[in-house]
């Protein structure tokens, strides 16, 4: 069936779907067409007189190829976003467990101190004589990160989590290249239940991935790690606390294993979040570590973006950080811009335009400045304690991989406890989406079979968990009792139910084009 | 603390459920000399109303954009942004969500995901977008990876008008994963003759127009070259408004088209977050980095739109895959894509002639002051002027007496030799006034 838009309905399927509306509408849920469906090539919601006459000095070079991208009006566009964000799940919608990506509160304030125009309207290349405020909140941030992390330096500029890993990486191939040794140590080790980032960092530039796997309960054993390591290892690769929600307990062992093998440790600090003021990485003999400011210090996910990914470095490798970064100078802060000599003598390079993400930088430091010491430490206590709660709550019904015990900030099962109930993961995930939450972290990490991790954080209230952990109980048990249905089919009440992947990869349309009768009649 | 749910009678409940005496007791696998008994030395938690003097403070030691005449740009710029998107992109749905994992609850973003690369096709005038980059410079980056896929070889050209920071970018991942660079001189004038650095051992040339120095380019010649020896073309723009006015790369022969769309939507916010545009022929997606949202349908078979062609991505193909990159820019993207949909292609016109038509104003006031030379002839909203005397000191003195006057270029290039150079960019938000207090100002210090 088709609407009035032209775009089916599926209101044929009623009974399934749960529509049977004439407009494919429900109430509150509005269908949405595409902005390209809705816009005209002559309409805007910008007002804009064209400029008095002048002679132009395109060189001949003014666009003929027709943009062909329609406008709205302010009107349309506002009714456009508004009813496409009421398709999306949100913090503050409802809990929102996805391990490993730490789904805490986005305070406002934040969003408002990114907004003064002192921070969101200055430009990177005004004189530095103009901005000493934007280098003070750097250099204070610089401070706040290598403070906790017990670091000897930061590298702000890094964009994002992947892209600090890249930083950190960066900077271990320069200081063995320092050395003499890059022909030498072209192998970087990753334990199997690394984020996929961490081995395609290495790839990127040129390392080989030797593979570590984990013991049985979970952790990286470091005499594993002593039999991968040799004179051809640049650098281990460590998650900590790791992927599976549980501290390396034996990181120490591995770091000294690591060095006295003359190679590097960098740790992914994507679970920074759960030991912040309670141990430093620097005291475990971490030499780099990317900080996700968009995990740890809750700036906003976006829906999938922008992250921020400063890395902390040890002494031992601070002077191949990349460039810029801030310098005292006089009575006054500098920006060091330039590598190849000076203080930037051995740094790495450049790794992107600019400083880095500066309105991201505020958007931390203001939830720093907000919980300060006692507060930071605070928070770190109850993601954790949340986590175990969840984890207590549900163990006699779920299955837990590496046994019962008590996790970090994020709680791991598996599909163990599902086996031949003809409920998958999937299903059981999707099933959750019925019930009002958004699922958590589905198959990752890959060393645990049909992996579920649960990452509460520190923003859910008892009251809220002990509904999600009811949740979870009664749909648990309704798969105990073969409602498969309410699995399988589900989700029956999200915006969409299940997507066709497949066919979005077999024949990808990833752009919006007219359709024939329309193209024809402009024709 | 005011983020924090729990109170304490309720720490201790559950600690109780848990069946643990203490919360330390949830930390034991950190070895036990290494926890933390103090609080690190940093401050104790402030209150709202501190936190926001604190920042404002910082804030407030800094010169903004809006409140002085402003012209500068070369990489960033300054234009207005309708009210409507910074409202829109806060709504929470947006603003705290997270990548489409779950796309029956993440439609929302799928579907201006599928119009923003729609909307960067049109623009750039390809055939495929991706969901974005971090920014230009790192699209730039990429790029230059993927050309050597696509090519299986390993040397890329970079123009001499290509963005200092976007050179150095390529430098240093091309140093660190053992590919060449030929970077050539500084070319103030669009003058550099790229096809005799074109051979077979090219993967692909970098071209920026407008260039770092204003210069616009005809992309055709050098496009030819690049296929007639297998190479690939990558053409970067930092000013996303040229679009608008300027024939885009995809007409001109590119392979890749990537550059900086900060200019539509989003902030300056000293350098970032701002959001990498990157498109290419359809040919190429498979080697493609970054995510895709495709249009698909759901079980009832309505349409949907999808994460797709995740099989080139880090989480599925760990070390074989074409990019690390996990996070994209979204936020940003829907602000683009926001500000884009408002003006629509009668907008995006009005606005770059306005850009233009600014440019040509100042550029021609300039040409009027003793001692200032407008190089370009051929430009879009940015140019370079030379000064009698070096361009940094020039716009420190400018910036003494209020006027945020350009970029100096030994900012960009130190030790070049081009430190009379000033670029100057002029946007829709530079009135008389602003054009009138440059030129006063100069006359002034020069």
């Amino acid at each position: 069936m088709l609407n009035r838009q032209g775009r089916p309905t599926g209101t044929g399927e009623a009974a399934t779907s749960g529509a049977g509306t004439f407009t494919g509408n429900r109430a509150l849920l509005q269908e949405e067409a595409l902005l390209f469906e809705t816009g005209r090539l002559d309409a805007t919601g910008v007002d804009i007189d064209e400029p008095a006459p002048f002679v132009s000095r395109l060189g001949g070079l003014e666009r003929k190829t027709p943009l062909a991208l329609p406008g709205l009006s302010e009107p349309e566009a506002m009714r456009h976003y508004v009813r496409l964000s009421q398709k999306n799940y949100g913090i503050d919608t409802g809990l929102f467990p996805l391990g490993s990506c730490t789904m805490k509160h986005n305070p406002r304030l934040n969003e408002k101190m990114a907004r003064l125009p002192g921070i969101g309207d200055i430009h990177p290349l005004q004189p530095v004589s103009t901005v000493q405020g934007a280098l003070a909140l750097m250099e204070m941030l610089g401070h706040w990160l290598t403070t906790l992390t017990g670091m000897a330096a930061v590298a702000l500029s890094p964009k994002a989590g992947a892209h600090g890993e890249l930083c950190g990486m960066m900077a271990i191939k320069a200081a063995i290249a320092a050395r003499g040794e890059a022909a030498q140590r072209t192998v970087v080790v990753v334990p199997d239940s690394a984020h996929g980032t961490n081995p395609a960092t290495a790839a990127l530039i040129g390392f080989t991935v030797r593979a570590v796997p984990a013991r049985e309960d979970g952790t990286v054993d470091p005499e594993a790690v002593k039999a991968v390591l040799g004179p051809d290892v640049a650098a281990i690769m460590l998650t900590n606390p790791n992927t599976c929600g549980l501290f390396e307990r034996d990181v120490v062992a591995i770091a000294d294993a690591v060095h006295a093998a003359g190679a590097y440790f960098y740790c992914d600090g994507a679970n920074f979040n759960a030991i912040v003021d309670k141990a430093r990485p620097g005291d475990l003999g971490v030499d780099a570590m990317h900080i996700n400011l968009h995990k740890t210090f809750s700036t906003p996910h976006g829906g999938g973006g922008p992250g921020a990914g400063p890395v902390v470095l040890s002494d031992r490798l601070a002077a191949f950080a990349p460039v810029p970064f801030v310098r005292r100078s006089g009575d006054g802060l500098a920006l060091v811009e330039v590598d190849g000599d000076g203080e930037a003598a051995q740094s790495f390079g450049r790794m992107t335009a600019f400083h880095g993400q500066m309105g991201m930088f505020v958007r931390a430091m203001s939830y720093m400045l907000s919980h300060g010491s006692d507060g930071l430490r605070q928070a770190s206590e109850d993601a954790v304690l949340n986590a175990n709660y969840v984890r207590a709550g549900l163990a006699d019904l779920m299955s837990q991989p590496f046994g019962d015990k008590p996790c970090m900030h994020e709680a791991l099962f598996d599909d163990t406890w599902l086996k031949g109930t003809g409920v998958t993961t999937l299903d059981f995930a999707k099933a959750m989406i019925d019930e009002g939450y958004h699922p958590m972290t589905v198959y990752f990490p890959l060393v645990a079979h049909g992996a579920m991790l649960v990452e509460p954080t520190e923003s859910e209230s008892k009251a809220s968990l002990d509904l999600f952990v009811a949740t979870l109980r009664d749909l648990a048990l309704a798969v105990k009792a073969g409602d498969t249905e309410r699995f399988t089919a589900a989700p029956r009440l999200a915006p969409r139910r299940r997507l066709d992947e497949t066919k979005a990869a077999r024949s990808p349309v990833l752009r919006w084009t007219p359709p024939e009768p329309i193209r024809d009649a402009a024709e | 603390m005011r983020y924090l749910p729990l109170t304490d009678t309720e720490r201790a409940d559950m600690l109780a459920r848990i069946g643990v005496g203490s919360i330390d007791a949830l930390f034991v696998d950190i070895p036990e000399k290494h926890r933390l008994a103090d609080l690190v030395d940093l401050p104790r938690r402030k209150t709202e109303l501190e936190v926001e003097r604190a920042i404002g403070r910082m804030a407030a030691a800094n010169v903004s954009a809006g409140s002085v005449p402003f012209f500068v740009g070369a990489g960033a710029y300054k234009h207005h942004v309708p009210a409507s998107v910074d409202h829109l992109i806060q709504r929470s749905e947006f603003l705290t969500s997270y990548t489409p994992y779950q796309p029956e609850i993440a439609q929302g973003t799928l579907q201006y995901l599928f119009e923003f690369q729609t909307q960067v096709a049109a623009l750039t005038g390809m055939e495929v977008a991706n969901a974005s980059m971090y920014d230009g410079s790192t699209g730039c980056g990429e790029a230059v990876l993927m050309a050597h896929r696509v090519t299986r070889r390993r040397k890329a050209v970079l123009s001499g008008g290509l963005h200092p920071h976007y050179a150095d970018v390529v430098r240093t991942l091309s140093a660190m994963a053992g590919d060449d660079v030929v970077a050539l001189e500084p070319d103030v004038s669009a003058a550099e003759d790229l096809i005799q650095a074109i051979d077979g051992t090219v993967s692909c040339v970098v071209v920026q127009t407008p260039d770092v120095f204003g210069n616009l380019r005809d992309l055709r010649a050098v496009a030819d070259a690049c296929h007639a020896n297998g190479a690939l073309l990558i053409a970067v723009f930092t000013e996303a408004v040229s679009l608008g006015l300027v024939e885009p790369p995809g007409a001109m022969g590119a392979d890749i088209v990537v550059g900086e769309g900060q200019s539509i939507g989003n902030a300056l916010s000293f350098g970032g977050p701002y959001v990498g545009l990157f498109a290419t022929r359809s040919k190429y997606v498979r080697q493609m980095p970054g995510r895709l949202c495709g249009e698909t349908v759901d079980a009832d078979g309505n349409r949907g739109f999808v994460l797709t062609l995740s099989t080139r991505e880090q989480h599925i193909r760990r070390d074989k895959a074409t990019s690390n990159i996990c996070t994209n820019s979204g936020l940003c993207s829907l602000a683009f894509t926001i500000h884009m949909s408002l003006l629509g292609q009668a907008g995006l016109t009005r606005l770059a002639r306005v850009n233009h038509a600014n440019a040509v104003r100042l550029a021609d006031m300039l040409d009027g002051v003793p001692g200032v030379t407008v190089l370009n002839w051929v430009f879009f909203n940015e140019f370079t002027v030379r000064l009698p005397r070096p361009a940094a000191d020039v716009v420190e003195d400018l910036a003494r007496r209020g006027i945020l006057g350009g970029v100096p270029v030994s900012r960009l290039l130190p030790g070049a030799g081009l430190d009379d150079l000033l670029l100057v960019a002029s946007t829709e938000v530079n009135t008389d006034e602003d054009r009138a207090a440059l030129v006063a100002g100069l006359r002034e210090v020069l």
